[in-house]
């Protein structure tokens, strides 16, 4: 039986009166490519945010890595990669001064630091720009850079949300590219996202409406059910029972 | 260890790189030290004085040219009309007015006393005391003189005379850039310190990086020592900037020792970083904190003893300068730069400090989160 690496069973958080995310359950095996769709305030983005220890569930459980979200919350961060729908890269620090900084925060020896910067510069042919501000390279350079440097340190699993937003088609095919390396070298990627072409990339899929969980299986599996012919027309089907607006 | 080192490291390419923070410390201090002790003195000039003078003769011209030679006051009517001169208050052009009554020569010669009417703008009330505390005492001089003219010399004189002759300890020539540049020194040290690490760990939140740090494993007091460090230096050449300024622009040599400046600057630093981290961990946005700073620097300010003493304000306002860092600074430059004290001295002022520094810190440690 494959190793199960994400673990969440009726997880929920309450904002108030308000209920993000109701008690979604799933689990997320090792070196898969899970992807986390809904639209907008589906609670895709707090139900991330739990796992990743930057919010405090309301109540049920979810393991991450093997370690539990309510009290080993410092330790999952040493086992995952995240990357926020916010651009978060300091843009008043070079490409490489980037890296070094994460990756030094993450502990890793100067020898590594070195030999993997050297890599991914390589990867992203970005050698002549290592010592440019991050502020001045065009978004899907940046994008691609940001998954590279939530990666850096090499972590068991990346959670990535939303990460291909206004990058252009061409960016996103190789920014996919990226992500299947990632999967290959054996790292579990969970990723959220409301391009659904995307949807069809992944191993598994979830779908999110008004904060809970209403389908989950693999992509081909879910639009037999749904007798679809793309995951845009699953979505769609199930999307219109959203009772929440945007937002 | 080594995690602080990468944050420091990234700390200061960021402060380097923008020239926003570098304006702040080094134009602002030097522009703050040249400019404001000139115009912030106490003492009052250019009085504007009309004179009402129904007399207009030898003896009132002799005491309107007493007046006006004593370079407090200028001349801004000559008039024999009360009215008209009142008119020129309501204008605005006029602070004190001197009325010399009629038959003004003729008692002081013949009755041997006079009267003089004295009435004073009191919307600028500083003015308006000082003025009339001015023109009282050059009034008595001149009453000495006439006496001394008119009155024949007894063997005794029929008046006691007592004289006083005073010295000013710790600032002999009363000059007021002695007393006013440390404090302005303190209120600079005090913006930089309490803002500076506010807004930059507060643009980190609104830019979303420290969402970013949060999933690390960077430990909070880590990434709080790695904000506080590289202000506090910052604050330090401040500080080492303004002390030079005061030597060269003002010629002020502390009477007591650097060490003892530094050691409480060092604490004092601390003590409004941690104010400045407590405010980023409430404010949510740059302009939210800095509404918020502007208040509490008015109170530091207005409260700390630097404008107006400390001893002359009410019993309860007296208890409110107890909780304001900014005073004791203010204090402690005082006694230090001027009166030459010393470490032990100062004693107090430090444990005081020392318990801001802990009790802001302290807060703002528990009230900063990585998780929501």
């Amino acid at each position: 039986m494959p190793e199960k690496v994400i673990t969440a069973d009726k997880l929920t958080k309450r904002f108030g009166d308000f209920t993000a995310v109701d008690q979604i359950s799933f689990e997320v095996e090792k070196g898969e490519i899970f992807g986390f769709l809904g639209a907008n305030g589906a609670g895709k983005t707090t139900a991330m945010r739990m796992l990743c220890g930057l919010s405090m569930p309301t109540s049920g459980a979810a393991t991450v890595a093997g370690f539990d979200v309510y009290r080993d919350n410092e330790k999952i961060k040493r086992n995952i990669g995240y990357m926020s729908q916010k651009f978060s890269l300091y843009d008043d620090l070079t490409v490489k001064e980037n890296m070094q900084f994460y990756g030094g925060i993450y502990g890793k020896s100067d020898a590594f630091i070195k030999n993997k910067t050297a890599y991914i510069l390589d990867e992203l042919h970005l050698e002549k720009e290592a010592h440019v501000l991050v502020r001045s390279l065009p978004l899907g350079w940046k994008q691609k850079l940001a998954f590279s440097v939530a990666v850096f340190h090499e972590p068991g699993i990346v959670f990535l949300d939303e990460p291909t937003g206004g990058v252009d088609p061409v960016t996103r095919r190789e920014f996919w590219n990226m992500i299947y390396q990632a999967s290959d070298s054996g790292i579990t990627v969970f990723v959220t996202t409301h391009y659904m072409d995307e949807a069809e990339y992944c191993n598994r899929v979830s779908i999110m409406v008004d904060g809970r969980i209403e389908a989950l299986d693999t992509p081909g599996a879910l639009k037999q059910q749904h007798e679809a012919r793309s995951m845009d027309e699953v979505f769609l089907k199930l999307a219109r029972k959203a009772k929440r607006g945007e937002g | 260890m080594r995690t602080l080192k990468f944050l420091l490291q990234k700390e200061f390419r960021q402060i380097f790189r923008d020239p926003a923070i570098l304006r702040m410390i080094l134009i602002m201090p030097v522009i703050q030290l040249m400019v404001l002790p000139w115009a912030a003195d106490y003492e009052v000039k250019n009085i504007k004085l009309s004179v009402v003078d129904n007399d207009r003769s030898e003896y009132s011209r002799k005491l309107i040219h007493k007046i006006t030679s004593s370079g407090y006051f200028s001349l801004a009517g000559y008039s024999n009309s009360y009215s008209s001169a009142l008119a020129d208050v309501d204008q605005d052009r006029t602070d004190l007015i001197l009325q010399i009554p009629p038959h003004f020569e003729k008692d002081l010669v013949r009755e041997n006393k006079a009267v003089l009417y004295l009435a004073l703008n009191a919307i600028n009330g500083v003015k308006a005391n000082l003025g009339g505390a001015y023109l009282n005492s050059i009034i008595r001089d001149y009453n000495r003189e006439v006496r001394a003219e008119w009155i024949q010399f007894p063997r005794f004189s029929a008046e006691t005379q007592i004289n006083i002759t005073s010295s000013n300890w710790y600032n002999p020539g009363m000059n007021y850039k002695y007393f006013m540049v440390p404090g302005i020194l303190v209120i600079l040290l005090t913006m930089v310190g309490a803002n500076l690490a506010a807004l930059n760990i507060i643009k980190e939140k609104e830019i979303g990086t420290i969402e970013q740090i949060n999933v690390t494993p960077v430990k909070k007091y880590h990434f709080i020592l790695g904000k506080l460090i590289p202000f506090w230096i910052l604050g330090l050449v401040v500080l080492t900037l303004g002390l030079t300024i005061s030597r060269l622009v003002y010629g002020i040599i502390p009477a007591g020792s650097f060490t003892t400046i530094y050691v409480f600057a060092a604490l004092y630093l601390l003590a409004v970083l941690g104010l400045g981290l407590l405010l980023s961990t409430f404010a949510s946005s740059q302009q939210q904190a800095m509404l918020i700073s502007f208040f509490i620097m008015m109170i530091f300010i207005l409260l700390g003893g630097l404008y107006t003493s400390i001893d002359s304000m009410p019993a309860w306002a007296q208890v409110i300068t107890k909780f304001n860092p900014v005073s004791y600074f203010i204090d402690v430059m005082r006694m230090v730069v001027l009166k030459g004290s010393s470490l032990a001295d100062i004693r107090g002022h430090l444990l005081a400090m020392a318990g801001f520094a802990v009790f802001f810190n302290g807060w703002a440690v528990i009230s900063y989160r990585k998780r929501s």
